[in-house]
């Protein structure tokens, strides 16, 4: 159930997120959902796209520092109160969350939302206790 | 004037007197400190082959390198009993370069530095602000020690807390201000801000060394302050501030030939160059008892003026330094090397670390920052990770130089591959 994100490092300076956005659509990489945190220096930007593995070596050839990331994806009711429950859930079973982003899928009234956790494996099996749908990362891709 | 008969002394009798004390500075060191006698051993040198003062060129030549593997005493040419000042400055990896002084030592030192400060005129009349570190760094008991011998009115405030210095110099009526020439510039902008004129000050001159600085910097000084600013140099490792100093005429810096036989040399091929042509400047001390240097190669880049100064001392003047022929940066007058980073990063356990100094001059202070990649071996995908490496870092190298830095988390590629030696350095600092 594990999605691959895709991390890179970005200075605060502008065109580095076209070059990656650019570099990204020659290969024909599809980008599903991206985040980006950053400080006054510098960011690291996130992305979840359609061929994690191509995109990854795309980056680090055109000299990005990049990292792949295993995140978890949980798809939550598109409405007023949808996440609550599953934030509850993983903090009421202790799980850590160290970021997380939200993106809202087309024809659909699920929202996604992807967690960076300190243990996956054990949250899948709190979301799914709590009854929150765990797409597989093939789903999340092709989305 | 302070030592009018010294300073002016003709050239023939400090002629005389420089290969007097050459020949027993050489026996001295032959004798006291096995590293010499070793290494004269294998150039083939006996200290009687020293017949005049163009047979100094066959004797080796002594690096930082050597006075870092001989760390801590190693070179002291008399026993710890007789050495009562210790001084140390930063090397090129964590070790220090230590030397020592005898009570004769610091004489010596309180005499050339007396007469730095005679080239702005001092005398028991003047009050005399030191604003240079007090500590390991020789700057500011060296100059202490002259000031006191001339029996000025010291003031020693070290450096930093700028407002305060700015108010001592006004209460006290401080007429002469040492400092780096960086920091006299800072003084001014401070006091320009706080609404203080030079007008309400007794300053009438500054002695500013420690850092290469420029004439732009000097009328930059001089007409902020409203004073003569004097171009001033030493380093420890010959003894400290005093070793040369410029007179009012203000071309080029006296060297105090009596305890100090400059030479100027290709620093490729070590070959001593005439006058008038720029090299290295080489050292060696006179009339140092506890830690006499032999041919010390400085790195510094000069030239040396043959001709009569106007001011009628006969000493030799030096060309202000314009340079290194290292990749030594110095910041704020504490000396900084690029492998010092490259160590800390490797430490970190960065394997091949790409960085790059980068020296700016901030409301008129040198700032150092650091500019490092961040590769994939250590690229943290939190925001948090990268802060606390960032944060690590920096914490780091502060430790290592003795002074704050920043550091700047940069792209890979960022810094300028070169095919030779990598560029470390980007001295931003204008000293038009
Ligand atoms: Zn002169």
């Amino acid at each position: 159930m594990t999605v691959k994100q895709i991390s890179v490092f970005l200075e605060n300076k502008s065109g580095r997120l076209a070059a990656v956005a650019r570099l990204l659509a020659s290969r024909g990489v599809n980008i599903r959902a991206l985040s980006i945190a950053d400080t006054s220096d510098f960011g690291i930007l996130r992305l979840i796209v359609d061929r994690p593995e191509e995109a990854y070596r795309a980056l680090k050839e055109e000299g990005f520092t990049v990292s792949l990331t295993d995140v978890l994806a949980v798809a939550v009711p598109d409405r007023p109160g949808g996440l609550a429950p599953a934030l509850e859930a993983l903090s009421e079973a202790n799980l850590n969350i160290e970021y997380l982003y939200a993106f809202v899928a087309r024809h659909a009234d699920q929202a996604l939302v992807l967690l960076k956790v300190n243990d996956r494996e054990r949250a899948v099996k709190v979301l799914e206790e709590a009854g929150f749908k765990v797409p597989s990362p093939d789903e999340i891709y092709s989305l | 004037m302070w030592n009018p008969k010294a300073e002016c002394l003709s050239r023939e009798e400090l002629e005389e007197l420089k290969l007097e004390r050459l020949k027993s500075t050489v026996r001295h060191a032959y004798e006291n400190v096995p590293f010499y006698r070793r290494k004269f051993q294998e150039a083939g040198i006996k200290p009687e082959d020293i017949r005049s003062l163009e047979d100094i060129r066959h004797l080796p030549f002594t690096t930082k390198e050597d006075l870092r593997e001989n760390y801590p005493f190693g070179l002291f040419a008399v026993p710890l009993k007789e050495i009562v000042r210790i001084h140390a400055s930063s090397g090129t990896t964590g070790k220090p370069t230590v030397v020592g002084y005898t009570r004769e030592d610091i004489e010596v030192w309180s005499e050339v530095m007396a007469r730095t400060l005679g080239m702005a005129n001092a005398s028991s009349e003047d009050v005399v602000q030191i604003a240079y570190g007090y500590g390991l760094f020789t700057g500011g008991l060296g100059v202490h020690y002259g000031a006191e011998k001339i029996g000025c009115t010291v003031i020693p405030t070290s450096g930093g807390n700028t407002k305060r210095q700015i108010m001592l110099m006004r209460d006290f009526g401080t007429t002469i201000l040492c400092c780096t020439p960086s920091y006299a510039c800072y003084l001014a902008e401070v006091m320009a801000e706080l609404g203080v004129s030079p007008r309400e000050l007794k300053l009438r001159a500054g002695l500013f060394g420690a850092e290469p600085w420029s004439e732009g910097m000097r009328r930059e000084i001089e007409s902020n302050l409203g004073i003569e600013a004097l171009d001033i140099y030493g380093l420890s490792e010959i003894i400290g501030p005093g070793v040369a100093a410029e007179c009012l005429c203000k071309e080029g810096l006296h060297i105090w030939e009596d305890h100090f036989l400059p030479e100027v040399i290709d620093p490729a091929t070590g070959e001593p160059l005439p006058p008038g042509e720029e090299g290295e400047l080489v050292f060696t001390t006179l009339t140092k008892r506890g830690f006499p240097v032999i041919r010390y190669r400085t790195r510094d880049i000069s030239f040396l003026l043959p001709e009569p100064c106007a001011c009628g001392r006969t000493h030799i003047r030096m060309g202000r330094v314009k340079g290194r022929t290292d990749d030594m940066l110095i910041i704020r007058g504490v000396n900084v090397f690029p492998s010092q980073i490259e160590e800390v990063l490797l430490s970190l356990g960065y394997t091949e670390p790409h960085y790059l100094l980068v020296v700016d001059r901030e409301r008129r202070l040198d700032v150092l920052e650091v500019w490092v990649e961040v590769s994939e071996d250590i690229f943290r995908d939190e925001v948090r990770g990268l802060e606390e490496l960032e944060e690590k870092i920096r914490r780091e190298i502060e430790a290592v130089l003795g002074i704050a830095v920043k550091v700047r988390l940069v792209e890979p590629k960022t810094i300028q591959r070169s095919e030779g030696k990598a560029k470390r350095i980007v001295d931003r600092r204008d000293l038009k």
